[in-house]
């Protein structure tokens, strides 16, 4: 007997029979996020701006890094593809919806096809893991509650939880409130994922869980995911491709192996962790000498 | 010269708050009038509202009842004192019942409501925020304005009127204990007289509109300020503090409003 809803991701992800997609960004022709002459300031202060002139494309399909120094723009940047808040100027586009155009309908009919995992996963405290991730489906189909808890206990599995759905986030470790999270995003598998430093704060296995799980979902969903990190070593493993920014501007992109290499000084220190460089170690302040009383080569009385 | 720059700057700060609270009003009206606009949720999943009816509402009884009790046992225990002097303490049961019906009974369970369950309705709300929860929501296309706080809303707009008024029977059943159980006041002039003076229209009907503008009041201030909350402890904390301070002061305020169109001419 047919089933009277579709499945499309869960009972592959359940099953563990994925297999990840071998993509090549060059090939992919259609790009489902594109951002072009980005220009965000808060209008608290305008001579400030915290993006300046970003364009960008991300393909359908892939896993894109966004990576640079806390304060960069970087959440601003989903901040923005979300819709949550409205550029100075350019745009962003989602499949081909200019978002900051979108009436609040609009807006919310897009964001039914996006995910986004918070930094510390966001769980609704006061509901159970299960109600966490059947939240959506609850608010945004009719689904019979049989099916819900048969998909609900399926992304549970595919984040290794399957069991924990009558804990409480406050019985969770980080770690693990960050797999339910990954699983609320994908309870209605999403087109967009994003994900907003996904590894911050977690033990290496957890880092490792995470990483793969972001990896395995996009490609089990056909999804395409946006990670906004700055943890170098775990998300190069994963992503198709990387946009460095710093200071509001995009400093340098491209494959994780050719950032390996890059000699650009940003890259350089970013990806090798060097506490000087273009990012220098000390704050801006007067000179060391002067603030000390010693710069004409006297001791300050 | 210093003395004018000095002057000048201090009549900027106050203009600048001045403007500030003008647009923070302005803001709180927008989100009032959101919430009247979003409550579609609140009555469609009645279960969203029923469920924070238990936290407001059941939750506060126990200091709503006792409260009740105790002043109820006050009024009567003070009235007595006042009324012998007139030979007239048989009147106890009346000076019970009006005082709790038409004053203490909204005043007083409006204000333990804003201090129990308005300021855990801020908390609540602003750590939600601080969390990302609310972002959370809004990502997933949920408006929480209709799914977290509009329930709320209409919770504490149904479950005020309902504390109020069993305060005010907690109240009257303090009074009968102090003034017939234990100084032996005439059982049957105590309640006769109170049915005799308390009025349905004038007295009960007003109460229970009384409480359920206190109602509003204190739930909109309490969803109000968690809203806006700083998303730290700090912000959180403070907000709590000025939900209990503002709805504290609106319900005095609003009380007296209320007496002056109710009540004036009423013997």
């Amino acid at each position: 007997m047919p089933l009277p809803f579709r499945l499309k991701f869960p009972a592959a992800v359940a099953l563990n029979v994925i297999v990840p997609i071998q993509t090549n960004l060059a090939m992919t022709s259609d790009n489902l996020v594109e951002i072009q002459d980005l220009n965000f300031a808060y209008a608290s202060s305008p001579a400030r701006p915290i993006l300046k002139g970003i364009n960008m494309a991300i393909p359908r399909g892939k896993v894109i890094a966004i990576m640079g120094g806390s304060g960069c723009g970087k959440t601003t940047l989903l901040r923005l593809i979300g819709g949550s808040i409205r550029p100075t100027s350019g745009l962003v586009s989602v499949a081909g919806q200019v978002v900051h155009e979108l009436d609040s309908d609009g807006l919310y009919r897009l964001r039914r096809k996006m995910g986004m995992l918070f930094q510390f996963g966001a769980l609704f405290t006061d509901l159970t893991v299960f109600d966490n991730i059947a939240f959506q489906m609850r608010e945004h189909t009719d689904l019979p509650e049989a099916v819900i808890r048969d998909l609900v206990l399926m992304k549970l599995h595919a984040v290794g939880l399957r069991g924990t759905q009558h804990l409480t986030p406050s019985e969770l470790s980080g770690g693990m409130a960050r797999r339910v999270a990954l699983a609320r995003c994908v309870a209605l598998d999403p087109m967009l994922i994003m994900y907003d430093e996904p590894f911050a704060g977690l033990d290496p296995i957890s880092l490792g869980v995470i990483g793969n799980l972001i990896r395995r979902l996009t490609d089990a969903l056909g999804a395409t995911s946006i990670v906004v990190t700055h943890d170098v070593q775990e998300s190069l493993k994963i992503v198709d491709y990387v946009y460095f920014i710093s200071e509001g501007v995009i400093v340098a992109q491209g494959t994780p192996a050719e950032m390996k290499v890059s000699t650009a000084p940003f890259v350089h220190q970013f990806v090798h962790g060097e506490d000087d460089g273009p990012v220098p170690f000390h704050y801006s302040a007067p000179p060391y000498a002067a603030d000390l009383g010693i710069a004409d080569g006297s001791a300050r009385a | 010269m210093l003395k004018s720059k000095r002057v000048d700057i201090s009549v900027r700060r106050v203009g600048h708050k001045i403007i500030e609270a003008i647009w923070r009003l302005g803001y709180a009206s927008r989100f009032f009038a959101l919430i009247l606009l979003k409550s579609g949720p609140s009555f469609l999943r009645l279960h969203l509202t029923i469920r924070e009816i238990y936290f407001s509402g059941v939750l506060s009884l126990i200091i709503i009842l006792v409260s009740g009790l105790f002043v109820g046992m006050v009024l009567g225990l003070q009235g007595y004192e006042t009324l012998q002097k007139y030979g007239s303490e048989e009147a106890v049961g009346t000076l019970v019942a009006l005082s709790l019906v038409r004053e203490l009974g909204p005043v007083v369970a409006a204000l333990l409501f804003a201090s129990r369950a308005g300021s855990a309705i801020t908390a609540e709300i602003g750590l939600m925020k601080a969390t990302e929860q609310l972002a959370a929501m809004e990502m997933m296309a949920v408006d929480p304005i209709a799914r977290v706080v509009a329930p709320r809303f209409w919770a504490g707009v149904f479950s005020m009127p309902l504390l109020a008024a069993m305060f005010s029977a907690m109240g009257v059943f303090g009074g009968y204990l102090v003034a017939v159980v234990l100084i032996g006041v005439d059982e049957g002039s105590f309640w006769s007289q109170m049915q005799n003076s308390v009025d349905v229209q004038k007295d009960i009907v007003n109460g229970i509109i009384k409480s359920f503008v206190f109602g509003i009041a204190v739930t909109a201030i309490a969803l109000f300020e968690g809203y806006d909350a700083a998303p730290t402890a700090e912000g959180v904390s403070g907000a709590t503090t000025r939900t209990v301070v503002t709805a504290s002061l609106a319900i005095l305020g609003l009380d007296f409003v209320l007496t002056a169109f109710m009540f004036s001419g009423v013997g």
